[in-house]
């Protein structure tokens, strides 16, 4: 511990503030997670890294940057990690999933901006986010306005580069994006030095498809009823997906994975077979964003699958990895990034698609449609999604929410009566 | 005998049952210790079954009820009970105001639930009364006196009532800022409304169906007949109580 607070002194972090945040992730994380029954045992490698988020893998990121690495800091699904680790650079998503009161990031935000931005915010210039401080280079993205505009703001503190996400999937879009892919390709080699050839970008798309194969495989166990694992337990598998060490990550889901099918041979279950099965769809959840899963598993319900970018659009597509040339990879790799479906694209006839092949597929009762307040692009899209649900029969729910507990009442009894009204 | 709790966030509602119907109600103020208070109601009673709803259902589940179900369900339940053709439902709670939508055999099909703040809720209702200087009770009818209604933007129960503030500091007539103000919430139940759909009949139910501005306001706007029980509030308690003894 003695050992982490220096590391976090030299970091620049403000020690107290930390404290305080540290304080109160045990509690809801005992609250939230271990607490549950019948956890399937390689969740101890989860819980492990997590009593670990500021501690050894910070200690691992400066490790490699003081033997010459980089450390790249991300935000969104665009950012192409086979790129980053191609150049031998670690990458880590950088959460904003808490209120974290910050009279610095208030002063440069507008009040109505949503609660992730302005907590990845409030991190940066509250300086608590060890993440942040680890970061030689934050990638941002032109996905939503919110984001786009943020990252002018962030640049003022800190280095952040952004790419130019497209909003359509036409040839021209296309070809915007394959440019941006190249050009960050360019710029990583820049920032660490190291010459990003096809045997290196081979090497990144290797590990990420492999990371997002043994995410499916684990997602592909949820299918089953009585499901193995709580939604609670898989969305901490893929919220730590963004930061840890992807290799040995892989490793530990690919042993929960096959826990998770021997329980599914056994026939046993962390809920009840006739639990209501239910679909998350929507806003990313980043760390420590719990509190909606939370109330519907206690409501009694069972999450079987996330429709989010924490979730599904994470792992769902794979680089092609039979590409030999550096200019056929780095194609194969802005291929694989178009084939997104996030709500920043218009048309986005594709995720109402694949929200209705996740109901068919994992068996799902019921759909909960999370948006953050003042997200946009989610929020607006909930009416085609509700409406394309509607029509097929399929049970909705539409929660709008921020981080604060303020309406966990309210959320619970609106969870509670959207069950009722499905069983 | 089958009891139904209702455990509210101003007030604790019971209605006991025998096998012809209600033998017996309660409606008390929830108080400080609400626990406690639900505790006392309940063991007067020597129940079969006790059913709770409201915001207080999971404490009671830990304690004294054998099951529990939500304030929506028990609406649902209770007013299709008092009013067997009722379709829709609204209900003006102390902290949330609902829209309820059953199917045709009565199961909530859908419902919409005001987003946390008290804008249009019971809670509104009371602050804005107190402003203008009438009871709660007299708050509909010197209402319904108004010769025009004087709008408030805000339904920002705090920016309201500072609005509210200086339209009387204007000499503006309490009596028609109160209209306005039971306008602008009948304008957000329409809307609701409008979300779940409108289905024969409309139910007002829970104890904001004693406000008699409420009702007429909805009835024009809606242009129909808007049915309420004579102990409104009690809606959601007797559907705690009929679930208990319906439940096998
Ligand atoms: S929701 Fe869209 S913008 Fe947000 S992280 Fe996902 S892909 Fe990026
Ligand atoms: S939640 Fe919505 S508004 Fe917030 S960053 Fe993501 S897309 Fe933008």
């Amino acid at each position: 511990m003695s050992d982490y607070r220096k590391m976090w002194q030299k970091l620049g972090l403000d020690l107290e503030a930390h404290d305080q945040l540290l304080a109160v992730i045990p509690q809801a994380y005992g609250d939230v997670y271990t607490s549950q029954a019948k956890r399937p045992e390689g969740m101890g490698y989860l819980d492990f890294v997590m009593s670990e988020i500021h501690g050894l893998r910070i200690k691992e990121l400066n490790d490699l940057r003081e033997a010459g690495g980089k450390v790249l800091g991300t935000f969104c699904l665009y950012v192409p990690e086979e790129i980053a680790l191609a150049g031998g650079a670690a990458c880590v998503g950088i959460c904003g999933g808490a209120d974290w009161p910050s009279p610095e990031a208030d002063a440069v935000l507008p009040r109505n901006l949503c609660p992730l931005i302005k907590s990845f915010m409030s991190f940066k210039l509250g300086k608590v986010c060890p993440y942040f401080e680890s970061s030689d280079m934050i990638v941002g993205e032109t996905t939503c306005d919110g984001k786009k505009k943020a990252y002018e703001v962030l640049g003022e503190y800190t280095n952040v580069y952004t790419m130019h996400t497209p909003q359509m999937k036409d040839e021209a879009s296309h070809e915007l994006w394959l440019k941006e892919v190249e050009k960050f390709k360019n710029k990583v080699e820049e920032l660490t030095g190291n010459t990003i050839d096809a045997e290196a970008l081979a090497k990144g798309i290797g590990i990420v498809n492999a990371k997002r194969a043994a995410l499916k495989r684990m997602n592909d166990a949820r299918k089953a009823n009585p499901a193995p694992i709580s939604g609670r337990d898989a969305l901490l598998i893929q919220q730590v997906a963004f930061y840890d060490d992807p290799i040995r990550f892989t490793d530990s889901v690919n042993k929960i994975a096959a826990e998770l099918e021997q329980r599914v041979v056994e026939g046993k279950g962390v809920a009840p077979a006739n639990a209501p099965r239910i679909l998350m769809s929507g806003c990313p959840m980043a760390v420590p964003n719990w509190k909606l899963p939370f109330i519907v598993e206690s409501a009694g319900a069972i999450i079987v699958a996330e429709e989010s970018c924490i979730g599904h659009r994470y792992f769902r597509d794979m680089v092609d990895a039979t590409a030999t040339t550096e200019e056929a990879k780095i194609k194969a790799i802005a291929d694989r990034y178009m084939k997104l479906d996030c709500a920043c694209f218009t048309p986005n006839k594709e995720r109402i698609d694949n929200i209705k092949k996740l109901v068919e597929d994992y068996n799902v009762d019921g759909v909960i449609h999370y948006s953050l307040q003042f997200c946009d692009p989610f929020t607006v899209e909930y009416n085609s999604v509700e409406k394309a649900l509607k029509d097929a029969n399929i049970p909705v729910l539409k929660i709008e929410t921020d981080y604060s507990m303020e309406d966990a009442g309210q959320l619970s009894t609106r969870v509670e009566a959207f069950l009722e009204t499905i069983k | 005998m089958f009891v139904g709790i209702d455990i509210g966030s101003r007030s604790i509602k019971l209605v006991a049952l025998n096998g012809q119907g209600i033998e017996d109600y309660k409606v008390v103020d929830t108080g400080f210790n609400p626990h406690d208070r639900s505790l006392e109601l309940v063991q007067a009673y020597n129940a079969e079954k006790i059913v709770a709803t409201g915001y207080g259902r999971h404490f009671a589940r830990e304690d004294f009820a054998d099951g529990v179900i939500t304030e929506i369900k028990a609406h649902g339940i209770g007013n299709r009970y008092l009013f067997t053709q009722c379709r829709t439902i609204v209900d003006i709670g102390g902290q949330d105001s609902k829209v309820i939508s059953l199917d045709a055999t009565g199961r909530v099909a859908d419902f919409q639930m005001n987003d946390r703040c008290a804008a249009g809720t019971g809670k509104f209702l009371e602050i804005m009364s107190k402003t203008l200087g009438f009871t709660l009770d007299e708050f509909g009818p010197e209402s319904l006196l108004a010769e025009n209604a004087v709008r408030v933007n805000s339904m920002c129960t705090v920016f309201a009532e500072s609005e509210v503030i200086s339209l009387l500091a204007k000499k503006e007539n309490p009596r028609n800022i109160g209209l306005g103000l039971h306008q602008s919430i009948i304008d957000r139940i329409n809307s609701m409304l409008h979300r779940v759909g409108i289905n024969d009949d409309i139910v007002l139910s829970g104890g904001v169906g004693r406000n008699p501005c409420i009702r007429q306001l909805l009835e024009q706007k809606l242009g129909r007949p808007v049915y309420i029980y004579e102990h409104p509030e009690l809606a959601g308690a007797l559907g705690a109580a009929l679930t208990a003894r319906d439940a096998e």
